[in-house]
């Protein structure tokens, strides 16, 4: 008895084999001989084999997976996010799902989640509205419309209020000019006006917030250079005036991601990991965002600052399959 | 043609919108010496008695014919132009020929979604800056924040509409605009600009609804005292009344240039959009065709293309 259904079982098996061969050769391009050796560990257990996900999905490019996924639904008709949800369980899950959205639908879900929660969300408004460039911010509020059939601007000044409102909706309306184009005399009447407003400690001040939100970052650059050299500090150690002051905080890391996002990004991953019991939903949002544009500069940043490489780090303050991706990632030029 | 019949030709040909070419060189041309004296002695408007016993060109008058006559061209390289760059063009002419708040509002909010993001992309090519730098850096006082949330605008523009969100803010601006009562503070309430800057095109119609059956008055009326949240919100909720409103107001006798400009400006930028509608709504108020009323004061060519572009049926 056990024998025939072993023998039926075993039958069964072998077709959902060919025919998952057969997909996966088909959008991913890779030899069925490989595909193969890969899809045998699949169905070795009752449930998913996250290895599997992992080695095919993190080494994909955005438009590998974008084709992953269309196949995916093509073939069983149902979304691979969807089905992959059901099987895997929380910051493994989150990874898995953000890096397989396009990047455009992945900063739309993050910034529509970040208008839903409490403080720490304006921080990934500013992050997502200030490291993104203008194009991007563009496919960005695109998504969002088509996702959430409200524009992004609604929803950041709907759930935001006073200063940070004044500060976070112009961040996401802006499309910057990207030129290198820098007019030298406007930098240093705009830096100066800047030290004026600081020095009225008015860091909500009109003035101020225009020249930050609509300046293109080559101007803010130069404007910020002329500002240290006429007035001897860096902008950000004079907007130090109060370390409890929520809004100026979020000031300096606008500043710092519109000059120097690999910096932000670093400090960012070096919070959430020495953070006690390391702050996943960061760690995560800026190994996904970062893995396909910039990693190789954040982690050189990474390791001047802390002596180790990042891979350590995050070796040493994860486990199981959320650390194998976040590691795969982070590799993922090399790979 | 009699003598007198001529003279009131040529008048009218330097006179209106354009100048009537046609008119000018069969008559005109054809002037011996003493009949252009004798225009020049007769009409009081274009000439002045010189001291040293000539008649003078009136210099407002010659620099008013140098419009004229451009005004063909400026409406044929508009016409031709690629959307994106006509409207980035205007947005920048805007800025530093007045600066003219109408009119950014006007590009601002007429249109789509798309159209503005064109445009705003073709403003980085043409001038090298970004719009809203600009916009911010050229406009002071309490209306900046309204212009720059504006032409920063992606508003959502699909159909779905939360019907409690426009019942809650109408309510909300119904409240604002009372306690306001006439003064100019209301454009510096961050609550009211923000419905005005992020809602989409269909909420806005929607809390304009709404706010009739709250209140009673149209919204747009009740910010009389504030011009440019009146025109924001007219732009936004009933465009083709707002056009047929300023066409109609340009077509005065005796205004300046500026506004005459808006005649090219309107007519050029709606001809493939809404000018059907415009021009049943400028009927229904004004009682009088707009083809009609183009014939009446203009002139020549530039008559004709402005014909032709409204009689397009769109």
């Amino acid at each position: 008895m056990a024998r025939e259904y072993l023998k039926i079982w075993g039958r069964l098996l072998e077709s959902i084999f060919r025919h998952f061969i057969r997909f996966i050769a088909r959008c991913a391009e890779i030899s069925k001989a490989n595909v193969m050796i890969c899809a045998k560990y699949i169905f070795a257990g009752w449930g998913t084999n996250e290895a599997l996900i992992i080695q095919i999905l993190a080494h994909r490019n955005a438009a590998q997976r974008k084709l992953i996924r269309e196949t995916y639904a093509a073939t069983y008709g149902e979304d691979l996010l969807k089905d992959l949800d059901s099987e895997l369980s929380s910051d493994f899950q989150r990874a898995v799902l953000l890096w397989t959205l396009d990047p455009c639908e992945r900063d739309a879900y993050l910034a529509n989640e970040a208008t839903k929660r409490l403080t720490a969300s304006n921080w990934v408004i500013m992050e997502i509205a200030c490291t993104r460039s203008s194009h991007d911010l563009f496919l960005l509020r695109k998504a969002y419309h088509a996702r959430y059939k409200r524009s992004l601007e609604e929803d950041v000044s709907y759930h935001t209020t006073g200063d940070f409102r004044k500060l976070l909706v112009p961040l996401v309306s802006a499309l910057r000019y990207e030129g290198d184009e820098v007019n030298m005399m406007l930098a240093k009447s705009e830096a100066k006006i800047l030290h004026e407003k600081i020095c009225d400690k008015a860091y909500n001040h009109d003035e101020l917030v225009r020249i930050l939100t609509t300046r293109s970052k080559s101007q803010i650059n130069a404007t910020l250079n002329q500002y240290n050299n006429q007035f001897g500090n860096a902008i950000n150690k004079d907007l130090k005036a109060d370390p409890e002051d929520d809004y100026l905080t979020l000031l300096r890391a606008t500043i710092k991601c519109l000059t120097c996002p690999e910096k932000y990004f670093e400090k960012t991953l070096r919070l959430a990991i020495n953070k006690l019991g390391t702050d996943e939903r960061a760690l995560t949002r800026v190994v996904v965002t970062q893995a396909e544009v910039n990693m190789q500069r954040i982690k050189e940043e990474y390791h001047k600052r802390n002596s180790v490489p990042l891979a350590r780090a995050i070796a040493g303050d994860t486990s199981g399959d959320y650390e194998k991706m976040l590691l795969a990632l982070i590799g993922h030029e090399e790979a | 043609m009699a003598a007198s019949d001529e003279l009131g030709a040529i008048t009218k040909a330097f006179s209106g919108f354009g100048v009537d070419e046609k008119s000018l060189i069969s008559i005109l041309g054809k002037w011996h010496p003493e009949q252009r004296q004798t225009f020049r002695k007769g009409t009081r408007d274009f000439f002045i008695q010189d001291e040293r016993k000539f008649e003078r060109w009136d210099d407002r008058h010659v620099i008013q014919l140098q419009h004229e006559f451009l005004r063909f061209k400026h409406a044929i390289v508009l016409w031709t132009m690629h959307q994106w760059e006509r409207d980035a063009r205007l947005l920048k002419e805007a800025l530093y020929k007045g600066p003219q708040h109408n009119v950014l509002i006007e590009v601002a909010c007429t249109r789509s979604s798309e159209e503005l993001l064109g445009a705003r992309r073709a403003y980085h090519s043409l001038f090298d800056h970004s719009v809203e730098e600009d916009v911010a850096f050229g406009i002071h006082g309490p209306e900046r924040k309204l212009l720059v949330a504006l032409v920063s605008s992606y508003r959502y523009e699909g159909p779905k509409v939360n019907e409690e969100t426009a019942k809650s803010e109408a309510k909300f601006l119904s409240g604002a605009i009372k306690g306001a009562a006439g003064n100019k503070n209301l454009i510096e309430n961050d609550e009211v600009v923000r419905i005005l800057v992020t809602r989409s095109k269909l909420h806005l119609i929607s809390v304009y609804k709404h706010y009739k059956e709250i209140s009673g008055n149209n919204l747009d009326e009740d910010l009389e005292g504030d011009l440019y949240l009146q025109e924001t919100v007219q732009c936004l909720c009933k465009p083709q009344a707002y056009f047929s409103k300023v066409l109609d107001a340009s077509m005065r006798p005796n205004v300046d240039e500026i506004k005459k400009e808006a005649v090219t400006r309107i007519i050029v930028t709606r001809a493939d959009v809404d000018m059907k509608q415009i021009k049943e709504e400028y009927n229904h108020k004004y009682g009088v065709s707009l083809p009609n009323k183009i014939e009446d004061v203009a002139n020549g060519n530039y008559r004709d293309f402005l014909l032709t572009l409204v009689a397009r049926g769109y």
